[in-house]
């Protein structure tokens, strides 16, 4: 990939969080929620960022932002330091850089109306003000599918889906090039979420937005990106095309993700995934390879040795057995 | 739960030598001059000096300081500028009258309010709901000095019921329960009224939690419903306003005794303000935030015994 | 795509307004209060007699034909006393209320928002200044500062800010975690504006309410003061004051505490059914029961 189309480039990002607690002997826990995390994002591209809960995903998602502070690695945007950034520099990569929220019911002011949440960013920004700023916040309301009478009703008036709506208007009025999109869909009703993630396929190619994916939803994932990566307890296991990773996984555990969600198709005959244990606590990550407890192909090295993270193809792996 | 308790503890030694701190610092705040306070403005410059001298004013503030902390933690306060007597044996003689008055208007407070809590919320927006909610807030509204003036009036200078003066007589306790009454009773309507609302608000809230309709379903006889499952659990945030309240009950203690003519605390800390007498101030400061932190100390760990949750 | 029939929009105070006024109990207060505002703003056509006048014939005489409501021991006007002190009374506590809730409210708001260390040191200074009884603390204040109009607004205020700085703290400790703040700092908006524009909006209410409520009490301890000889000096007329004087003379006429205690139960009883019809009006838990 030429350096022209790189957008995102995020390397070895890391975030601790350290809780002091206990009396008289206070007890120190560090929980690396995410640890040495790399990828790479082209123009337009949707990448994904999968794993489950706890995984560390919107931890990473936010520290690429600047929402969270990393604790080391770097964030390189169209080839700007984000990790350093201050002051007007950082405002610029705001407008260039937006995210949408999980949750409808709280991403938006109850306060403000629609056409204030609209238009408040292009007033921030110097994008636009006073009528200007009115007939382009209708417009990005018709792009999204909501009538421009939306412009004056509060949040509580619309329904789940139309506030995510109204969420991903507010991230378009700056005219980012990248969006963070942290479970989009996640806690919508099904009927909705195929509408909102076609609206979010539609402004992708009507734009040429790229996209950081970040879902639990495997299927979601799989049609919506292009390239993928997977996240275990804080770092990326396994990174590939979609194809590639959800076809003929080789990280262990990106078969037991794959293998649990299930595709309804009758000619595939799956047996049930054996699906060992449940995820450890991100304090106490187990020794060697953090997923060896639960993998059927562990062996002594996974217990003693962090796996080397090997490219292959054009993905990567980060395994000591990894299936072929 | 020791642990528990000696960790409350230690919390609040911060909290009293930070009150300390600030009570000392508002006494010496004053615009003017005791010693021109005390002695007049005839007085000589020499006699002036002597006195600051003695008071110990002309020191550096922060000797005074560290005086001032060195001698309250041992428990002396230091002497009265108008009575010549230690601070702390005028305050001795009047906190107990204090107390008792109190306590008496907590006993009051709780054995009609949480009562009339209760059988308000059973009986949610009925007539009893209403009278209840009514009286409560006339209750709340009327100062205690206006309520005191208004009982005294009825019922000492019309009807003759109770004695316009409140000194009991030394030793003769049924004299000194007659002349409780009254401002008991002052106090006490205020409390209710709180706690009534409080209680009221609370076993509303409790009844329609899941768990209290669990139980319904389960057959539990209604009696037991309301004591064992929903009154326990309605108290906690009771226990929590009679701890806030007793901090203006002590407030309020000063203006009953006053309308009654009791002694205690109240008409201490009056003439140390009308007299201007710094020690006896600084003194009164003291006790009555070190009150406060006790019985807030008090409340937090009744918490830890009836809501294990709070203990870890 | 989807196109959903919306309502008109409505103002959501003038919502509140509707509902505030319909309730029979709230609008006797809001009724009560109008009384107190009106006595107050006319007294000085209200008034039948200089309350400053002393009649020293007519002193200490009941309710009657020549004097409305009787006169107290220096023979001036009872009812254009009370006319007057209305004036005092609703002054000294809105303004300190007033300040208090603007002080308190945003002390509270921004510790709450920063958070952390600063955030628990702040809160360690306003548990120690909440640990002192407010009237104690009102008495102490205004024996140091001296008996002025300006001086008890100022000590009241005081014994009332610690407890608004908590009143706000507690929904910005809440609203904090809501994603529209997390929003506002990704689309790049500056800490000042998402306090000034996003916090305090959504805590504007509460501190509304509280106020309200804290009116009532800050009446109370005005009047208190005043009856100790701790508020404004006479002959200036306070309602407290007033009741002073009729405790004095309380065994020559019952009258004079009478009426300034009737007064001051009216306006403290007023503020305090609007205050709760405002909270029952705002609260989403109550509303929905």
């Amino acid at each position: 990939m030429s350096a022209s189309h790189t957008l995102l480039e995020v390397r070895d990002l890391a975030k601790h969080f350290t809780v002091t607690k206990g009396f008289p002997r206070p007890v120190t826990t560090t929980v690396r929620a995410v640890d040495g995390v790399s990828f790479v994002v082209a123009r337009g591209e949707a990448f994904g960022l999968v794993g489950e809960s706890g995984c560390g995903k919107s931890t990473a998602a936010r520290a690429v932002l600047g929402l969270i502070p990393p604790d080391a690695g770097h964030v390189r945007f169209a080839e700007i330091d984000v990790t350093g950034a201050r002051g007007s520099m950082l405002q610029q990569l705001r407008r260039r850089m937006q995210i949408v929220f999980q949750d409808p019911y709280s991403s938006l002011n109850p306060r403000r109306t629609i056409g204030q949440a609209l238009t408040e960013p292009l007033g921030v920004h110097g994008l636009a003000r006073g009528r200007a700023a009115r007939e382009r916040a209708i417009a990005l309301l018709e792009e999204v599918g909501l009538p421009p009478s939306a412009y004056d009703r509060h949040p509580h008036e619309f329904s789940g889906g139309q506030r995510q709506r109204v969420g991903i208007a507010r991230a378009l009025s700056v005219e980012p090039e990248l969006i963070v999109a942290d479970e989009p869909v996640s806690a919508l009703d099904v009927s909705v979420q195929a509408q909102v993630l076609l609206l979010l396929k539609d402004l992708q190619t009507r734009r040429g937005l790229a996209f950081v994916f970040v879902s639990h939803d495997l299927g979601v994932v799989r049609w919506f990106c292009s390239r993928v990566a997977v996240m275990y307890l804080g770092r990326i296991v396994e990174t590939g095309s979609v194809s590639s990773v959800f076809g003929a996984p080789r990280h262990p555990y990106t078969r037991m993700l794959r293998d649990a969600s299930p595709i309804p198709d009758p000619a595939i005959r799956g047996q049930l995934p054996r699906i060992v244990g449940e995820i450890p606590s991100a304090a106490n990550p187990p020794a060697g390879c953090h997923f060896h407890p639960r993998c059927p192909r562990a062996s002594d090295v996974c217990r003693t040795a962090y796996p080397e993270w090997r490219a292959d193809g054009d993905g990567a792996v980060a395994c000591h057995h990894p299936e072929d | 739960m020791i642990a528990f308790i000696i960790r409350r503890l230690l919390a609040s030694i911060p909290t009293l030598l930070a009150v300390l701190t600030l009570v000392f610092l508002l006494v010496r705040v004053v615009p003017g001059d005791p010693a021109i306070a005390i002695l007049g403005d005839r007085a000589t410059p020499e006699t002036l000096a002597a006195l600051r001298a003695e008071l110990g004013l002309d020191r550096w503030i922060g000797a005074q300081y560290f005086d001032f902390l060195g001698h309250a933690i041992l428990g002396d306060l230091g002497t009265s500028m108008v009575t010549h007597r230690p601070v702390w044996t005028e305050i001795a003689e009047a906190l107990p009258h204090t107390i008792v008055l109190t306590l008496a208007a907590m006993a009051i407070g709780c054995l009609i309010g949480i009562p009339a809590g209760v059988w308000a919320a059973l009986n949610r927006n009925g007539p009893v709901d209403v009278l209840t909610r009514l009286l409560s807030l006339l209750g709340l509204s009327f100062p205690v000095f206006v309520s005191g003036i208004f009982l005294l009036i009825v019922f000492a200078l019309q009807l003759h019921l109770f004695p316009v003066i409140g000194n009991p007589r030394p030793g003769d306790w049924i004299d000194g329960l007659h002349k409780l009454v009254l401002p008991a009773v002052t106090l006490g309507v205020v409390m209710a009224a709180y706690v009534v609302r409080v209680t009221r608000s609370s076993m509303l809230q409790v009844l329609g939690e899941d768990y209290i309709r669990t139980a319904r379903a389960k057959g539990v006889p209604r009696r037991a419903i309301i004591w064992r499952h929903g009154l326990s659990n309605a108290l906690i945030p009771v226990v929590t306003v009679v701890g806030l309240y007793v901090g203006i009950l002590i407030g309020n203690s000063v203006l009953t005794e006053i309308v009654f003519n009791r002694p205690g605390l109240g008409k201490v800390i009056v003439s140390a303000l009308t007299q201007r007498d710094y020690t006896m101030l600084q003194g009164m400061m003291v006790i009555y935030c070190f009150l406060i932190v006790v019985v807030n100390l008090i409340t937090d760990i009744s918490y830890g015994f009836i809501d294990p949750r709070v203990k870890q | 795509m989807t196109d959903v029939a919306l309502s008109e929009p409505r103002s959501s105070w003038r919502v509140m307004a509707g509902r505030l006024l319909s309730d029979p109990v709230t609008l006797a207060g809001v009724i009560l209060c109008a009384i107190v505002l009106a006595g107050a703003l006319l007294a000085p056509w209200l008034a039948p007699r200089d309350p400053l006048e002393q009649n020293i014939l007519d002193r200490l005489a009941g309710p009657g034909s020549e004097y409305l409501l009787g006169t107290d021991q220096f023979g001036r006007d009872v009812l254009s006393r009370l006319l007057w002190g209305a004036r005092i009374s609703l002054l000294v506590s809105f303004l300190s209320i007033a300040s208090a809730v603007v002080v308190g409210g945003a002390i509270g708001m921004v510790s709450g928002y920063i958070g952390g260390r600063f955030d628990l040191v702040t809160m360690q200074v306003m548990d120690v200044l909440l640990s002192f009884p407010s009237l104690i603390l009102g008495m102490i204040m205004v024996a140091l500062l001296g008996s002025s109009v300006t001086n008890l607004i100022i000590a009241i205020s005081l014994t009332a800010i610690a407890p608004f700085a908590r009143i706000a703290r507690a929904p910005v400790l809440v609203i904090k975690e809501r994603a529209f703040i997390e929003a506002g700092r990704a689309l790049g908006f500056s800490h000042l504006r998402i306090l000034l524009v996003h916090v305090l909006p959504n805590i504007v209410t509460d501190l509304l309410v509280m106020g309200t409520l804290w009116m009532a009490t800050a009446v109370r301890t005005e009047a208190s003061l005043s009856f100790i000889g701790l508020g404004v000096k006479p002959p200036t007329p306070t309602w407290g004051g007033m009741m002073r004087d009729g405790f004095e003379n309380i065994l020559d006429s019952a009258w004079l505490c009478i009426w300034p205690g009737l007064a001051i139960l009216v306006l403290v009883l007023g503020l305090n059914l609007v205050g709760d019809g405002l909270c029952d009006v705002t609260d989403p838990k109550a509303n929905a029961q």
